[in-house]
């Protein structure tokens, strides 16, 4: 009895150091953003959001949020399936090097970017020629984000396909199924779930992004400016209702995002059990 | 198995290495047309390996492989029409029975009423019926290898490969499936070739086995020439319950010089009798103390110390019991005598025995 006794202490006392905490980091900073986004009213909070420059922001953030979660899916499911059913040699390297972004300060892509496709790079010359513009453009913004958000979809599926093994596509292959066949029919039923919470990560890492972005973008308003930097924008400026208004949207898309996080990840869940 | 014409199926010096594993080497064999064949070995031995090489999953290093008088290494493995069974079924989680058979059809682009009559058919050949609606995950071990079973039919291939088709299955189901298995080869007609490790599995139900080990072929034959007849060392060992015994030369009625390293006996060649029992054969038997009895359910299992080598024998459950400690007469009907270096085996059949040996199996 007494060691059940100190096993509800000890879950109690580890259940209140984790509220505590998530309090203090989590929930009362929340609520103040939401709080001083609307101390001066609805009518300022509006007024904040519907700026021409906030509106723009929050549509720039969108298109690169799209734009990323695109670019990766197809790059991940790519790298998943090659890591997962081909032996080749360097394999281990380039498992390696999609990690790379997680493990790689932003600014420092960034500033890798800047490298590569500025002014005193090699490459500038040809890109003026062409008139591309990459750097403290929108181009570069995307690139950016799709650098740092990379792993997420791969790093998601990769484990699905490992542990599924090549049985099921190997059948389909001997039935005379061709790979996008078997694609389409066997193995993405298997890493949907999977694959739509790497999208949910993706997007959720691409909306917030701020160090590699900020780098590239330039920080032209209206042009180059994603949300996170129009809001720092804003709060360098003092307009503390203008940022605390942008920031509860994100923190409300953040809200959408991690509910989708859930759903996907319990109906995964229920199909890997069933 | 000399003449060609016959094969249906026919390797010829095949060779497989992952990294230094050698898991085909030098392989050869031909099957007839409509046979069954297994493939017995034991885990590692390569046997798997010989069946993904038939069916274009993996490459061979060297060799060359024919199906019906076709040779197939560059053919793919989605143009060879072979049915495959895979050993844990690899049936499609996400579909249903009926889209699970049916799937080889609508890659072949049949219409749907001959799909749709196609896929009953195999349905009520494999006794499904009723549960054409169901997933995989729905279904008991025995429901799903029968799935795996019509699946690998659904496109009439001419040759059939199942790899250790029963091992996923319990004791008891195991024992049904196989004759039913069996049976339903024959009815439909195509030629098999199936892996398995248990050589009971093997033993029943093939017409043909290929024993491998090592990634070579020990030997081939039908189970009665494998079992009673075995080639080389490893199968001795490998088939049967086999003992060892080293000087095998002090017992009697095996006296003269015979050549050997060693020699094997299975619990069926022991034939153990109680002190007061009708001996036939006196001249020739020893006397062994019995060191354990184990029950086996339908027979006792006897461990009984004769010139200090530890033998096996079987005792019906029938007979006067047979108590641990106690002295018994031991007959020693034969002995499979192994050159390791000659790689030869050689049968001794006991003295009294050896005037009308032609009774013996």
């Amino acid at each position: 009895m007494e060691i059940r006794n100190d096993k509800g202490v000890v879950k109690w006392l580890l259940i209140g150091i984790c509220t505590v905490f998530l309090l203090v980091t989590l929930v009362l900073p929340l609520v103040y953003v939401i709080y001083t986004a609307l101390r001066d009213g609805l009518g300022a909070y509006f007024a904040a959001v519907k700026d021409q420059y906030a509106v723009k922001a929050i549509l720039l953030t969108i298109k690169v949020v799209i734009i990323s979660v695109v670019v990766n899916s197809i790059f991940g499911i790519f790298a998943a399936w090659l890591i997962t059913r081909f032996q080749f040699r360097g394999k281990k390297i380039i498992s390696t090097l999609i990690d790379l972004p997680l493990t790689i300060s932003p600014v420092i892509a960034g500033l890798i970017f800047v490298l590569t496709f500025g002014r005193q790079s090699a490459i500038y010359p040809f890109l003026e020629k062409w008139g591309i513009q990459i750097i403290f453009a929108v181009p570069g913004v995307v690139l950016a984000t799709i650098f740092v958000t990379f792993p997420f979809i791969s790093r998601e599926i990769i484990p699905v396909l490992t542990v599924e093994g090549t049985d099921e596509e190997e059948a389909a292959a001997l039935m005379g199924a061709n790979g996008f066949q078997i694609f389409t029919q066997i193995t993405f039923p298997h890493i949907k779930w999977a694959f739509l919470y790497g999208v949910v990560l993706c997007s959720a890492r691409a909306m917030g992004e701020f160090g590699a972005v900020s780098v590239l973008s330039g920080h032209l308003c209206g042009r180059t400016n994603t949300m996170p930097l129009y809001i720092e924008l804003l709060y360098q400026a003092f307009d503390f209702t203008g940022a605390f208004a942008l920031s509860s949207i994100l923190v409300i898309m953040a809200i959408i995002i991690l509910v989708l996080r859930n759903i996907f990840e319990y109906r995964g869940k229920k199909e890997m059990e069933s | 198995m000399g003449e060609n014409t016959k094969a249906y199926v026919e390797l010829k010096h095949i060779n497989k290495t992952f990294g230094n594993y050698k898991a085909s080497d030098d392989v050869n064999f031909t099957v007839e047309k409509g046979k069954l064949i297994g493939l017995l070995g034991p885990s590692g031995s390569g046997k798997t390996t010989i069946l993904r090489i038939l069916a274009g999953l993996e490459n061979a290093d060297s060799g060359e492989i024919y199906i019906d008088g076709k040779q197939v290494n560059e053919i793919p493995a989605s143009k060879r029409g072979i049915g495959f069974v895979f050993q844990n079924y690899a049936l499609f989680r996400y579909k249903t029975v009926f889209d699970n058979i049916a799937f080889g059809l609508k890659i072949q682009k049949k219409s749907k009423a001959e799909i749709k009559s196609r896929v009953d058919e195999l349905i009520e050949l494999v006794g499904l019926k009723g549960l054409e609606k169901r997933y995989p995950k729905q279904l008991s071990g025995g429901q799903r290898q029968r799935v795996a079973f019509a699946r690998a039919l659904a496109t009439q291939p001419q040759l059939l490969l199942l790899d250790e088709p029963f091992a996923a299955i319990d004791a008891k189901v195991r024992k049904e499936l196989r004759s039913w298995l069996r049976e339903l080869i024959n009815q439909v007609g195509i030629t098999s070739i199936f892996v398995t490790h248990d050589q009971d599995e093997a033993i029943e139900v093939a017409d043909e086995i290929i024993v491998t080990n090592k990634g070579k072929i020990e030997q081939i034959g039908t189970p009665v020439e494998v079992y009673s007849n075995p080639q080389t060392p490893f199968v001795v060992q490998f088939l049967g319950e086999p003992v060892t015994i080293k000087d095998f030369n002090q017992f009697k009625g095996f006296r003269e010089k015979t050549k050997g390293d060693r020699a094997i006996i299975r619990p069926e060649f022991v034939t153990v009798t109680k002190k007061n029992e009708f001996n036939p054969y006196p001249v020739t038997t020893e006397e062994g103390i019995v060191e354990r009895v184990a029950f086996r359910g339908n027979s006792l299992e006897l461990t009984i110390r004769v010139h200090d080598e530890l033998l096996l024998a079987n005792r019906q459950i029938g007979q006067e019991l047979i108590k641990e400690g106690e002295h018994v007469n031991v007959f020693l009907q034969r002995l499979y005598l192994v050159d390791d270096h000659g790689q030869n085996v050689a049968i001794a059949v006991n003295e009294a025995l050896r005037q009308d040996e032609s009774v013996v199996i």
